[in-house]
């Protein structure tokens, strides 16, 4: 069975170990936050300018002040520390941070990701993803495997405008996880629980390769 | 004061008394004129000068060219400028906040680059340093790259990108002395201080102006030398984008 978009967080979760500094983009990334394992402590950061974001606040103690990059308001945690948006990116440039976890509406099968602007239809802007995805050095995709048509978002090119090039190596979506081959292709890495492997080559656009005993996803 | 100041004579009472204050948004933006280059803090909604951009809509200059991470709601922040048509060019790295935005961006009126949030905020940080230009590795191989020189360091590709040229920067601060020292809060800070650093005039408005000597030096974000003006806003809304809450139970 395809997983739900808390199947994919609960998956993502389970690749973030004790000590990180982790910034999670907007929808899907979100979620992983409620999944953290415990007895794993990890940093949050948000790209507006905080380090260890906390949860939502309780009704009626909302800061107009304290905000994630997503705009919603939020709190901090003993610990947490504010910076300027400059330095916020200046800890993304340098790598300081160990894993960015971002959606996309296309993939390609040497790593090429698409997540900013729909020629003529939809122009929000990159905000930072572009920032992220160039200086991250470990970054994991959330995402659906076919958009809302039907079509495969894992491609041999990406047909939208690029957020960055050669940079994603790991994707988890509905139906897989999935590496992103150094000499391009995606290898299937697990099956959501019940999933084919040709059921997943049938919704990969771009080449895949499986080996004959793809393992299930272990989902706790 | 400054002769003894200068040869040594520390024992006696000296206040900084360079006087930065003005007496309002209006008197603080009267200045801005049609055409101009104007840098706008802010975050989304949080931490923008509310004051300024109310005065900047009242006052109606045009053919304005903005710098600011986004072009703020339909009925709130530079929404409002671009709802009087005031803006010629917006500068900024995500609009989706604002169909008004995105009809005038579809429809030709409204010329629009979108550059990298990192991108646009070190381009802020350069200008404030003194440095001309930056290398950041955020849009090679995309069309943010067309036109720009790419730089190999170390094996890696990088896109020179130029420190922002700004007739005016205008922030928003929590705190804020006669002098022009600055103090932010939380993340309200965000583009503020960078672009404070930034603009060849710099407006600050700050929810609580008090006396030099109020603030602890150790404290301050923003040396006051690189703010202009400075004036305490009034009838801050503080408006919240996504007010997500979690019950008590």
């Amino acid at each position: 069975m395809a997983l739900s978009k808390e199947g994919i967080a609960q998956r993502i979760a389970k690749e973030i170990k004790d000590g990180y500094y982790v910034n999670l983009g907007i929808g899907i990334p979100t979620l992983v936050a409620n999944y953290i394992p415990k007895g794993i402590n990890v940093v949050l950061q948000s790209e507006n300018g905080l380090l260890g974001m906390g949860p939502f606040p309780y009704e009626g103690e909302e800061d107009a002040d304290l905000i994630n990059a997503g705009k919603q308001t939020i709190t901090t945690l003993p610990g947490s520390v504010i910076f300027d948006s400059a330095m916020s990116f200046g800890m993304i440039r340098a790598q300081k941070i160990d894993l960015t976890i971002l959606g996309a509406m296309e993939v390609s099968e040497n790593g090429d990701i698409a997540n900013w602007k729909i020629p003529g239809k939809m122009v929000k802007g990159m905000g930072g993803a572009m920032d992220l995805v160039a200086s991250a050095k470990n970054i994991i995709v959330a995402m659906q495997h076919v958009n809302k048509a039907g079509e495969s978002k894992l491609l041999p090119e990406c047909t939208l405008p690029l957020t960055g090039v050669k940079c994603i190596k790991k994707i988890v979506t509905e139906l897989a996880v999935l590496e992103v081959l150094p000499e391009g292709g995606f290898k299937l890495l697990e099956r959501a629980p019940g999933v084919s492997v040709d059921f997943i080559r049938n919704a990969t656009a771009g080449k895949l390769y499986a080996d004959d005993d793809v393992p299930e996803m272990v989902i706790d | 004061m400054y002769d003894a100041f200068f040869f040594g004579n520390l024992g006696a009472k000296h206040t900084i008394m360079i006087n930065k204050v003005v007496a309002d948004a209006d008197v603080a933006i009267a200045d801005i004129t049609d055409g101009k280059t104007l840098m706008l803090g802010g975050f989304g909604l949080c931490g923008i000068p509310e004051n300024c951009i109310t005065s900047l809509v009242k006052k109606g200059v045009k053919e304005l060219t903005c710098i600011s991470n986004n072009a703020g709601v339909d009925d709130f922040g530079i929404g409002l400028m671009l709802q009087g048509k005031q803006v010629k060019k917006m500068i900024a790295s995500y609009v989706g906040e604002n169909a008004e935005f995105e009809r005038q961006l579809l429809s030709g009126e409204l010329e629009v680059e979108l550059i990298p949030q990192g991108t646009l905020a070190t381009r802020c940080l350069a200008a404030g340093y003194g440095m001309p230009a930056i290398f950041t590795p955020a849009g090679v191989g995309t069309e943010v790259a067309e036109g720009k020189e790419v730089r190999n360091f170390k094996g890696k590709d990088y896109l020179m990108e130029y420190a922002f040229d700004a007739d005016f920067a205008i922030v928003k601060a929590w705190k804020g002395d006669t002098a022009g020292n600055l103090i932010f809060r939380s993340t309200s800070r965000n583009f503020n201080p960078i672009m404070a650093m930034a603009g060849k005039i710099t407006i600050a408005e700050v929810e609580e102006l008090v006396e030099v000597g109020e603030l602890d030096p150790d404290h301050i974000h923003t040396p006051g030398i690189y703010v202009h003006r400075i004036f305490q806003g009034k009838n801050y809304e503080k408006r919240i984008e996504q007010r997500t809450v979690r019950s008590k139970t």
